[in-house]
């Protein structure tokens, strides 16, 4: 089904290579919501992240032609939301930034604590998720909401295959640190 | 102690199988390191311990994307406002379509290149025009001894107004003798005069005169020249109809010119005319 996909995506990037509208569309249906999704992630703001899906689809408009099948289209698509979303993080001032630097490291002592005030281990994870730091935060959803491969992961991210392995297991242990800050024992590590 | 322990813990590295459970977990892993991990699952209680938090995490994690929501229309609006600005696609991509004749491949070529390309194409194809056909020109007028057979103009010797000169004397007498009476010099050398000449001198002697086939321009007019005739008339077949400027001569004289002119090299035939 992966498969089918994936060849159904290349077929619709040789026709937008064509200019062809309609391909646009049903690939910008296909994969606008993880792209929002994923530049969310990245930038903190919904309106950035609005912005970066009418520019990383843009790109594939313009690209297409240039496109050579080497990566999955997804991965492709991935791979030129976070190269915009690090330069839209770029543009932002350092105040900015700062400010959600320091929210970012609040979110996980605040959260869970009211997470396990509600009893609700769900809850909690998912707060310490979003307290991880962008770099582990980054990968942990490649790996486990787009469903990216090792080789796949280091393809968008830039970094060697073993650098992907040790940075998600690092990532992980943090995860396991916040939770267990915020009361919750998982029995790893 | 405590913090050195912690510190130690957090610089372990993962190991080989260890490392490669969350993708396990996404089922991202191809058939080999899979077959590993699931050997190493049902032999370690401890890996599977960690790959049941694992799971956790990948379910968390699904939880947390999906409630973030999706992007307005706006999103897609935007996107195709910047697509109708862009500028033509360029042609090259369709013109690879298959099934397109050659000459929708040729008009996507030429839409293809820039206006200054197009514009330096044009002037370059002008220059070699001219230039093809300033060379076809000089191979046509030139012969191998370097005389132009092109009659329609005139030697720098040969300028209009000498003719024109000779045009306004319609009653004045020939300033030479009558060609009965001078022997012309050969025609190849008489070069002086415009092929056409005007009707200004009346004469009643003519001839109706055919040239030879390979006769040339040049020798044409210094014969005319040298007889001071002029063109009055072409007919079909290449016959002239030449007027002499040689007054009223008698029948003896007139049949002499006749005779003379027949032993000309270029010329074919010749008749009295009236």
């Amino acid at each position: 089904m992966i498969t089918k996909q994936a060849t159904a995506d290349e077929v619709l990037i040789t026709r937008i290579a064509c200019g062809d509208r309609a391909a646009m569309q049903v690939l910008f249906g296909r994969h606008h919501v993880r792209i929002f999704r994923f530049g969310l992630r990245l930038v903190r703001n919904e309106q950035v992240a609005e912005d970066l899906v009418s520019e990383v689809f843009l790109d594939v408009w313009r690209q297409a032609g240039k496109f050579e099948g080497r990566s999955s289209v997804s991965t492709w698509l991935l791979a030129i939301t976070r190269f915009k979303a690090l330069s839209a993080l770029r543009r932002r001032k350092d105040a900015e930034l700062d400010d959600e630097a320091a929210a970012a490291i609040e979110d996980p002592s605040d959260g869970p604590e009211l997470a396990v005030q509600k009893k609700d281990t769900s809850d909690v994870l998912r707060k310490c998720l979003e307290g991880l730091s962008p770099d582990h935060r980054e990968i942990v959803d490649l790996v486990y909401y787009h469903e990216k491969s090792v080789e796949e992961v280091a393809n968008i991210v830039g970094i060697p295959e073993n650098t992907v392995k040790t940075r998600l297991f690092y990532a992980r242990k943090k995860l396991a640190d916040l939770l267990q800050a915020a009361g919750v024992q998982r029995g790893w590590p | 102690m405590m913090a050195m322990s912690k510190s130690m813990r957090e610089h372990q590295e993962p190991g080989d199988i260890e490392a490669l459970l969350p993708w396990y977990a996404a089922g991202t892993l191809n058939v080999r390191d899979s077959r590993r991990v699931a050997e190493a699952l049902e032999r370690d209680p401890e890996l599977a311990k960690q790959y049941a938090v694992a799971l956790d995490e990948y379910a968390a994690t699904i939880e947390l994307n999906e409630s973030l929501g999706a992007p307005s229309s706006k999103a897609m609006q935007k996107l195709f406002a910047a697509i109708d600005a862009e500028p033509a696609r360029p042609a090259q991509a369709v013109s690879q379509q298959p099934g397109q004749g050659f000459g929708a491949r040729f008009t996507g070529f030429f839409e293809g290149l820039s206006p200054k390309v197009l514009a330096w194409s044009a002037s370059a194809a002008s220059v070699a025009l001219v230039l093809q056909a300033g060379l076809i020109g000089a191979m046509v007028a030139w012969t191998p001894g370097g005389m132009s057979e092109t009659a329609s103009y005139p030697p720098a010797g040969d300028v209009a107004p000498a003719a024109r000169a000779e045009t306004v004397r319609p009653a004045a007498p020939p300033a030479v003798p009558p060609p009965a009476l001078v022997a012309p010099p050969p025609a190849a050398v008489q070069r002086s005069a415009p092929l056409t000449r005007s009707l200004g001198a009346e004469s009643s002697l003519r001839a109706f005169v055919r040239f030879v086939p390979d006769a040339r321009a040049s020798e044409i007019a210094a014969l005319l020249d040298a007889y001071q005739a002029s063109v009055v008339d072409s007919g079909k077949g290449g016959v002239f109809r030449l007027q002499f400027a040689a007054g009223q001569i008698s029948k003896q004289d007139h049949d002499r010119l006749i005779a003379r002119l027949q032993n000309e090299a270029i010329v074919g035939t010749v008749l009295p005319a009236p």
